[in-house]
């Protein structure tokens, strides 16, 4: 569905433009059809850049992308006919009601059926019953939602979501989310730029972490295991220091330490490992509490990427 | 035309909200039309009053060759119509402006360019709608207002040669052909500048200079040096014409997409 070799964008910058601003370098990337792809970088990574050139907002410097089939750069009007976008700040015509916004769009998309996609769109979202009020009065979770709308109204095969819940309260931020579920069960192609990386985790197929080029990109799962491998952290009553060199033999032990009165193990396959573990620990006359995984959100993961990528330049 | 139709919608739905706008639209229609008829009811006591020659009237030299056999009533009224003429020239090029500079900077100071740059609309239908929005109502009222005026002197008392005056080509052209002209130009000028600002007060302000070159041309014609023939008027109309081209052909020029997302701030 999205296709791109090695775009870059090039910004001039300055008073006179001589200065070069690359946003982003070199950007291959290939997202499937039905798949939930997070785009995840610092602020100022150049992801909004990236979404405006992949929706034929702005032109890539060098490089070439096909949207839903479409060359990007030639046929730049089918590409925006079949994407849907949620801008970063999704303006509105702030005098003028929800239902009226939804009009306007509906005819600039060419929807078919104007009133029937506005009012699908506005009971979807819940904005059924203000739907004559102007946008001007909204807050800022009915406007998202409202922009939310707006991208969809045209029922396009692939949606852009820049930042979908930057700036909303968790319960706003949850149903924004939910929606998104929901579209990913209809076989929609969502692209979404986050710095939560919860969600991400939660909502996307395969994440990308980014800052101005692709630093990584992968299921959050095995992000998760190609950094870290897996901790296993055993609770114990007592801890002799004399078990951490005899663990540390066992197979598929990368890394043992002590915290507290935790072993904590470092290992490949927790399937394979905590048998055998558990068993040493019993044989030795250690007293198991608990047994659990340490997980490493995303989050720890993401940092970790962006500090290693940071180098001396920022 | 679905897209143009669209924006067009979209523009006055939104602007015809704006007080500023709304204030525009009205008053210089009625102030513009009421002026002269005034003019006329307080200078015009009739053709047959004192038939002094129009070289006594005291109107400036220049303009008493214009005056031919009419006396110095008639030619005085000639005189205060020629400018009036100019004046409701302002009606053209002023609503467009405040409507378009208006509808810009509005679309700048809610961000909403970008959503509607993502859709399917081609650039030329954008302008395109964005600029008949101004343009219509800037054309339709100066119509408009001039119908109310001719029907308002109707209920004064004119001479023969004053009223011909006022039917004769030079005020038809100037209505029907220079009023769109200058409307297209205001809407333009108002366009290139409301995408440099963001402020609509200091659009509209800037926008307004477009009116200079009129006053300047209404200072000529108060000095008596240039009188508003039906030469004058087809100099006029020729010259806006060009620069209306122009104008136009800029825009397409200017205004491309990535221009209008990242430039309009
Ligand atoms: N129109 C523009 N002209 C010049 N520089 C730009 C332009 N748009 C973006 N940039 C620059 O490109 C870089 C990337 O910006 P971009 O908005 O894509 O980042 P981002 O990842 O979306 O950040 P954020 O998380 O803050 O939204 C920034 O340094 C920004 O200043
Ligand atoms: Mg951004």
């Amino acid at each position: 569905m999205i296709k791109t070799q090695k775009i870059s964008k090039t910004f001039r910058i300055g008073k006179k433009g001589q200065t070069e601003l690359q946003a982003v370098q070199n950007l291959t990337l290939e997202v499937d059809k039905g798949e939930v792809f997070g785009f995840l970088g610092p602020n100022g990574a150049g992801k909004t850049t990236t979404v405006r050139m992949l929706t034929a907002l702005i032109r890539p410097s060098t490089g070439q992308a096909q949207i839903a089939g479409y060359e990007l750069g030639k046929q730049d009007t089918e590409i925006r006919r079949n994407v849907g976008i949620l801008t970063e700040s999704p303006g509105m015509y702030e005098r003028l009601s929800a239902e009226k916004n939804l009009t306007i769009f509906a005819n600039l998309y060419d929807v078919p059926d104007v009133a029937q996609a506005v009012n699908k769109y506005l009971s979807m979202l819940g904005l059924w019953e203000r739907r004559y009020d102007a946008v001007g009065s909204f807050s800022k979770g009915m406007r998202q939602k409202l922009a939310v709308a707006r991208a969809l109204i045209h029922e396009p095969q692939i949606l852009f979501l820049d930042e979908p819940t930057t700036g909303l309260d968790p319960e706003a931020a949850k149903t924004v989310r939910n929606f998104i579920e929901e579209l990913k069960t209809q076989g929609r192609t969502i692209f979404m730029t986050t710095h939560n990386l919860d969600e991400a985790e939660r909502l996307c197929d395969r994440v990308g972490i980014f800052r101005q080029q692709l630093l990584t990109l992968d299921t959050p799962a095995n992000l998760r295991k190609q950094l870290f491998g897996r901790k296993v952290v055993f609770h114990l009553r007592e801890v002799n220091p004399i078990w951490v060199e005899e663990v540390s033999k066992l197979d598929g032990i990368s890394h043992v330490e002590i915290v507290e009165n935790k072993l904590v193990v470092s290992m490949q396959d927790p399937e394979q490992s905590n048998p055998i573990i558990i068993q040493y620990l019993v044989g030795v006359g250690a007293q198991i509490l608990f047994v659990g995984e340490l997980r490493h959100s995303l989050e720890q993961i993401y940092l970790e990427m962006v500090k290693t990528s940071q180098g001396g330049s920022l | 035309m679905r897209h143009i139709r669209t924006i067009i919608d979209k523009e006055w739905a939104e602007v015809f909200k704006n007080r500023m706008v709304i204030m525009t639209m009205a008053l210089l229609p009625l102030l513009f039309t009421a002026i002269p008829l005034l003019m006329l009811a307080f200078t015009g006591n009739g053709s047959q009053s004192v038939d002094l020659p129009a070289q006594s009237s005291g109107l400036p030299a220049g303009f008493l060759a214009a005056c031919e056999d009419m006396n110095a009533n008639e030619c005085m009224q000639v005189y205060l119509l020629n400018q009036s003429m100019l004046m409701f020239m302002m009606m053209p090029l002023m609503i467009p402006t405040t409507i378009a500079a208006y509808s810009i900077v509005g679309e700048k100071t809610t961000r909403s360019l970008e959503p509607l740059l993502a859709t399917p609309i081609t650039t030329l239908e954008l302008l395109a709608g964005k600029s008949l929005a101004a343009f219509i109502p800037g054309v339709l009222i100066t119509y408009g207002a001039y119908a109310v005026f001719l029907i308002g002197t109707h209920f004064l008392k004119i001479s023969a040669a004053v009223r011909a005056y006022l039917l004769s080509p030079v005020w038809f052209l100037g209505i029907l052909l220079l009023g769109p002209l200058l409307a297209v130009i205001g809407t333009m000028f108002a366009i290139f500048i409301s995408s440099r600002v963001s402020d609509p007060r200091v659009a509209e302000q800037l926008s307004g200079l477009v009116i200079l070159p009129l006053m300047l041309v209404l200072g000529i014609v108060l000095a008596g040096l240039l009188v508003i023939n039906l030469w004058f008027m087809l100099i006029s109309i020729l010259v806006c014409a060009l620069v209306a081209y122009a104008l136009l052909h800029l825009g397409t020029i200017v205004f491309d997409r990535e221009n209008i997302l990242t430039k309009w701030k």
